[in-house]
């Protein structure tokens, strides 16, 4: 089967361990405000790859990987091709190439969970630790991330939480500390990383015609990151 | 026999004989260990240091040139001693009388130093102009033996940058021999030599080479009189660590007093020395503060080496470098990794010292390197921008375990291989010439296979790729030709006297071409095969521009379509200069690099079918085109891998920058990830590359702000350079190139 994929970065060092091949997949459901990739949401257009071909694309690149890197899927959401997924990944495998996914987990189906077993690990956006700021700002409920999230860490999938901090909507110290009692009360979850909202994206809604939704909100200073990641690290 | 000054030493056939390489397998210890063994700059070191960037900062406010003696012609006796601050100084000795006072050195050719004097304010005097009234210099000897061709490919820059009116460098003396034997017995061995030709037929070959060798023999004289000026004996081996360094150090500041060549570099010292302070250390007489001090002290002095240029000179190398290249690390035939502590303590000056561009350290990478050895590099590379990285494994198979990187990416044998420099064709410049029917729009000069300019609506892969080929044929005759001529003159009129007494008498010769526009021709040769490219004509029927509709692949994506077209076209340009014998029977070599002259190359040439304007730039050395590459930095650099190094023997260049963030989020994750990427490179048998970490806005601002970055280093294509030095024009072109970023 194809998959459609927006584009490939093949120095990805920020979207899992080590270095990674990153292939972003076309298409996405969810309209976040805070999105970065607008370019992804079209649920047609991007390039057709067969699994094997972009396993052979990939495996171009592991000499880079070391002991740690590998590939990651991103998007878009890329488990809106969650049968693509589950076959890269399922080769990726029979050559020994690590797997990661970059996900909002907004969808889980049995499809899904085909591919969440050909997953070494999973990067889970945790957009916001409040049910009424996902009605806001994203076009899912954080209900279903929660079940996502029980569902990975019943079949033991490692995970990395990520949140982009957004001054003014989670810039605070309550939300770091509810985002850590997340990852406390599952135990799949051994990473959370905090990521500093950025508005290099602007062009490309300017490209597109469309509005930032997020676009007159500061980035966050590197000042208040490092006040946030100081939580982040204190023991429980 | 064993020498008092040996004594602790294992013994072995370096004792009867010349072999360096065998003092060091048999006494050198391997280092596996990490950096916490290192210490600071000591309060002396810190001193001195600030002298010398006290120094620097008057030498930029001058314009670049401190002060020139303009009375006396550069050797190796010609100046009293000088000295920074002559009694805080482990290691002594100046090229001139006081340091950064440049010398002239009118060997090459006397035009050159009076327009190099001139362009600083200075006037040659009438002294040094009558020396030379009635001597040939290398460069008057060249220019009566051109051809009419040889003249015109010079003056339509088809090829440029040949050391024709310069010192052609590029050899490496090998200047440990003078430190482990003495300088006696480095003579006695050349008067062996000598003798033994006695027993040959005197053909021209070998009356050359006997008063090559007569000439070598005056020059050790020569050095032992220099180091006594500085009050030391060098004509018995160094008795310990200092002496070592500083013996070593005699003989290539002899080497640079001598010789103006455009790259003079130091080999591969460091792992040699380790073995003295080793030995001083197990002696108790040395401690790591001291170790330290004595390299910091080298170094410092191999930071204020210069030569005297003219402008013209440094748009072809900007930066005022010397490239005093020193090879640190790789692995040795036997498995052991011929890193030790002492490798750690070169790298460890750009901490001590600060970062610099010299002396330009390489590092010989290989799969096997100790870990912590990579971890250390990479850390280095990350914070200071001075290090590049060339493939040992690939190397070695070729050069054995004890060869030295001249220059940027010239790989030979430490005192048995020297190098005939040939900086290089312009291939890109050399395609418009054969679409044209031999005519070159820029210069309005005709010349090579005259033929009719190439017909059509759009041009055809075919056929262009045919009439390249005959071009090619052409301009590598032309080129084997022009060389032959320019070495045959230099050995003549410029000989080496003091480098070539520290090689072996037989030594094999190389002769090292070079290429540039490799990524505009592999571009534009797939516009024409995969788009559209329709030739603009002028009015007298030229092609002067291209429209070029439609997508086509692009070097740099880790696409075969194009990338090949690269690889086969090194392979083509060197099969061909091949086929012409080389002066000295050198073997042909070939390189992929630009240093900086890729904007004057840009500079003296028309728009290309790949769409890039008339005069920019042309990408540096193997480089793809800045911002064409779409996948990434990985893409790009398999791009480059495919080159192959057997085609390229004298090296493939690749300059990397990466942003910080790009490279990992934390120090932690840099490190790791800059090591798997070079291992990963380097499986992918790539040559050479060079690692930048910043982003482009710290070069923005030291373009608009220089006095804020004084000392900024950075890799530019093969070397490193003070960003200050590079012209406006070749400071643009480094920030218009690609940084890989994070998105």
């Amino acid at each position: 089967m194809s998959g459609y994929v927006h584009s490939i970065q093949s120095l990805g060092t920020v979207d899992g361990p080590g270095v990674r091949f990153v292939a972003f997949l076309q298409g996405c459901h969810l309209r976040c405000k805070c999105c970065h990739n607008p370019d992804t949401w079209a649920m047609t257009g991007g390039t057709a790859y067969t699994a094997e071909g972009l396993v052979e694309k990939a495996a171009r690149y592991r000499e880079y990987f070391g002991e740690a890197g590998g590939i990651t899927l991103s998007g878009g959401e890329p488990l809106l091709q969650a049968r693509f997924v589950q076959e890269v990944f399922s080769l990726c495998h029979r050559r020994g190439i690590h797997t990661c996914l970059d996900t909002s987990g907004s969808v889980l189906n049995e499809e899904v969970k085909a591919a969440l077993a050909e997953t070494d690990r999973v990067l889970l956006d945790w957009k916001y630790t409040e049910e009424a700021l996902y009605r806001a700002h994203v076009g899912c409920r954080l209900a279903v991330v929660e079940e996502f999230l029980t569902y990975l860490n019943e079949q033991n999938v490692p995970v990395t939480l990520r949140q982009v901090i957004i001054p003014t909507v989670n810039d605070t110290a309550e939300n770091v500390r509810k985002l850590k009692a997340v990852a406390a009360a599952h135990p799949c979850v051994d990473t959370v990383e905090l990521l500093p909202f950025r508005k290099i994206c602007q062009t490309k809604y300017d490209t597109m015609g469309l509005t930032f939704p997020f676009g007159d909100l500061p980035e966050p200073s590197a000042e208040t990151m490092a006040a946030l990641n100081a939580i982040l690290s204190e023991k429980i | 026999m064993m020498h008092e000054n040996w004594s602790g030493f294992v013994g072995g056939r370096w004792q009867d004989e010349v072999n360096v390489r065998d003092f060091i397998q048999t006494n050198y210890r391997e280092y596996i260990g990490d950096a916490d063994f290192l210490v600071g700059a000591t309060e002396r070191t810190a001193a001195l240091m600030e002298k010398v960037q006290d120094l620097f900062r008057q030498e930029r406010e001058k314009g670049g040139v401190l002060d020139v003696d303009v009375d006396t012609v550069s050797s190796l006796v010609n100046y009293a001693p000088g000295y920074i601050d002559k009694d805080n100084e482990l290691i002594v000795g100046m090229q001139t009388d006081a340091p950064l006072k440049r010398g002239v050195n009118p060997f090459g050719g006397i035009r050159m130093a009076r327009q190099a004097c001139a362009a600083y304010g200075y006037r040659l005097s009438d002294k040094v102009e009558d020396e030379f009234r009635f001597r040939t210099t290398h460069n008057s000897g060249v220019f009566r033996a051109y051809t009419e061709e040889m003249r015109l490919a010079r003056k339509c820059h088809v090829i440029t940058g040949l050391p024709d009116a310069y010192g052609r460098g590029r050899i490496i003396g090998d200047y440990r021999r003078v430190a482990l034997y003495g300088v006696d017995r480095l003579i006695e061995e050349k008067q062996k030599d000598k003798a033994a030709l006695s027993a040959a037929a005197f053909t021209q070959d070998n009356i050359r080479l006997s008063e090559e060798i007569y000439q070598q023999i005056t020059f050790l004289g020569y050095l032992k009189e220099m180091a006594a000026m500085y009050g030391c004996d060098i004509s018995a081996p160094a008795a310990n660590a200092r002496e070592a360094v500083q013996w070593t150090y005699f003989a290539y500041l002899g080497a640079i007093k001598e010789q103006n060549g455009a790259a003079m570099s130091l080999g591969r010292v460091s792992t040699f020395l380790d073995i003295y302070i080793e030995r001083d250390m197990a002696r108790g007489v040395l401690t790591e503060e001291g170790a330290q001090e004595l390299m910091d002290d080298f170094v410092m002095k191999l930071r204020i080496a210069r030569h005297l240029r003219t402008p013209e000179y440094n748009e072809l190398f900007g930066g005022d470098p010397m490239w005093i290249t020193e090879a640190v690390g790789g692995m040795g035939k036997d498995g052991r990794t011929l890193v030790t502590k002492n490798s750690y303590r070169m790298l460890n000056t750009l901490y001590t010292l600060g970062s610099s561009p010299e002396p330009n350290l390489t590092v010989l990478w290989s799969a096997a390197l100790p870990e912590n050895f990579k971890r250390f590099c990479a850390k280095v590379s990350a914070d200071t921008d001075s290090v590049q990285y060339e493939n040992d494994d690939l190397m070695r198979p070729l050069h054995g375990d004890d060869y030295a990187i001249a220059c940027c990416v010239s790989a030979m044998e430490v005192g048995k291989q020297m190098q005939f420099f040939g900086a290089r064709c312009n291939l890109a410049k050399l395609l418009l010439i054969a679409i044209n029917g031999g005519y070159d729009t820029t210069s309005g000069i005709h010349i090579g296979p005259q033929m009719p300019v190439m017909e059509g609506d759009t041009l055809d892969y075919a056929a262009v790729a045919a009439r390249y080929g005959v071009y090619i044929e052409w301009l590598s005759r032309l080129y084997v030709n022009t060389m032959n001529v320019i070495h045959y003159m230099h050995d003549k009129y410029a000989y080496e006297k003091t480098q070539m007494a520290l090689h072996d008498t037989a030594v094999e010769r190389l002769m090292a071409f070079g290429v540039a526009g490799l990524s505009v021709v592999a571009d534009s040769l797939s516009a024409i095969k995969y788009a559209k490219v329709y030739p603009i004509k002028d009015e007298l029927g030229y092609i002067t521009g291209f429209n070029t509709e439609g997508e086509f692949p692009k070097y740099g994506n880790d696409d075969d379509r194009v990338d090949l077209l690269a690889r086969d076209l090194t392979h083509q340009v060197i099969t061909e200069l091949r086929k012409t014998p080389t002066y000295r029977n050198a073997v042909h070599t070939l390189s992929v690099l630009t240093i900086t002259s890729n904007v004057m190359y840009g500079k003296n040439m028309g728009a290309t079918p790949d769409g890039r304007p008339s005069g920019a730039p042309l990408a540096p050395g193997a480089n793809p085109m800045h911002n064409r590459e779409e996948n990434g930095a990985l893409a790009s650099l398999n791009s480059v891998a495919k080159i192959r190094y057997e085609d390229c023997r004298d090296g493939i260049s690749n300059t990397f920058s990466i942003t910080p963030e790009a490279l990992g989020k934390t120090e932690e994750a840099r490190v790791s990830n800059l090591v798997t990427i070079l291992d990963g490179y380097f499986a992918k048998k790539a040559h050479h590359i060079n690692v930048n970490v910043l982003n482009r806005e710290t070069l923005i601002d030291a373009y608009e702000n220089p006095e804020k970055y004084p000392n900024l280093t950075i890799r530019v294509s093969g070397y490193a350079v003070n960003f200050n030095k590079l012209s406006r024009e070749q400071q643009r072109e480094v920030i218009s190139r690609t940084f890989h970023s994070a998105i």
